[in-house]
């Protein structure tokens, strides 16, 4: 099953989107990389390596962020990786990870369910 | 520029982003969320913790860890940005033990365009790049005419000083400060400002 993280500037943030998602996809492995390792804000860049490294059972990990260092330091764990099967989801942090969990928890794929992400937020909400 | 003198430039920026961090964060505090000044101390204070072990390696591997060591530890943009800057300047300059001015200029060009790529920035934009280009550009144009390294750093440093003067008449369309919109104008950017006080530190060993 595909995995999820959760990058944001906020701990709390982080940690509750990964909570919020639990609501309908309880099964799917959401982990959170909030803020720094001393829990303030900011982006860092060993706790999102660690977050995909967790998040990932081998069929892969869709990463999705909030804004700024948090895009642009995924981006960097992103090239030092390697991993075809992670990406980061340009997608509406909340929205993405809820739609993308309830997919992840269906057994789509991770290019259908990134697919169908980077869409989202088109999509208008009224 | 040898090895050794590299080293004091790297402990010079150190000195400078810990005697600055209240100034930058006080800039950030304005069209930001104040914490550039605290994110290139504590960036530069993980590097000198570093410092022998850097002093061991080659002037390009040097640079490019000086650079892994700013992205694991700034926490903010200008950690990836600054991080990637001088990645991609200690990629260039891989193997030497000695950098020339020409070389130093080439190094600063694959900076910059890291910078750009990272941040998606062009100049005008209100980044760190509207200190960084003006000063490629006047080192060059001074290089070109006078072939003295020397001139061609002072050119360089008048002319970031300036495009981080400027940065108060520019509507910010990066960054956090990409918010604020025109409530951006009047204030000065901080990372084209941190910029110049690295660029300092940097003339201060020439
Ligand atoms: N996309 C970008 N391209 C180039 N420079 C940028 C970009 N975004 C921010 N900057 C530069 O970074 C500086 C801010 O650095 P700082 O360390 O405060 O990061 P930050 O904006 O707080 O990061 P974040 O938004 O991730 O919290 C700005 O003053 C600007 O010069
Ligand atoms: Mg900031």
């Amino acid at each position: 099953m595909v995995g999820f993280v959760i990058v944001s500037h906020s701990r709390l943030l982080a940690e509750s989107v990964a909570d919020f998602t639990r609501l309908m996809a309880e099964r799917v492995t959401v982990i959170p990389a909030g803020g720094l390792e001393d829990g303030s804000f900011g982006t860092s860049y060993q706790l999102i390596s660690d977050a995909i490294e967790e998040a990932n059972s081998g069929d892969g990990v869709l990463v999705l962020m909030d804004m700024g260092s948090a895009v642009m330091t995924t981006e960097m764990v992103l090239e030092s990786m390697e991993n075809h099967k992670v990406k980061m989801v340009d997608c509406p942090l909340v929205e993405g990870a809820v739609a993308g969990t309830i997919a992840a928890a269906g057994g789509q794929s991770l290019e259908l369910i990134y697919r169908n992400l980077t869409k989202s937020g088109y999509v208008n909400k009224f | 520029m040898n090895k050794e003198k590299i080293i004091l430039v790297i402990d010079q920026m150190a000195v400078a982003m810990e005697k600055q961090k209240e100034f930058l964060t006080e800039l950030d505090n304005v069209i930001g969320d104040g914490d550039h000044g605290i994110n290139m101390a504590r960036g530069f204070s993980e590097v000198i913790k570093k410092r022998d072990s850097l002093a061991k390696m080659d002037a390009g591997d040097m640079i490019k860890n000086l650079g892994m060591i700013l992205v694991s530890t700034v926490g903010g943009a200008s950690g990836p940005l600054y991080g990637t800057a001088f990645m991609k300047a200690g990629m260039f300059l891989k193997g030497k033990e000695d950098i020339t001015f020409p070389d130093f200029l080439e190094a600063f060009q694959c900076a910059i365009d890291g910078v750009m790529a990272r941040g998606k920035a062009a100049e005008g934009e209100k980044t760190m790049l509207d200190s960084m280009l003006p000063a490629k550009r006047a080192m060059e144009q001074e290089w070109t005419i006078s072939g003295d390294g020397k001139k061609s750093m002072e050119a360089g440093l008048t002319a970031a000083r300036k495009g981080m003067e400027d940065t108060k008449k520019i509507i910010a369309t990066k960054g956090r400060a990409a918010y604020l919109g025109e409530r951006s104008i009047g204030h000065q950017d901080p990372g084209a400002t941190s910029f110049v006080f690295l660029l300092e530190a940097i003339a201060s060993q020439m």
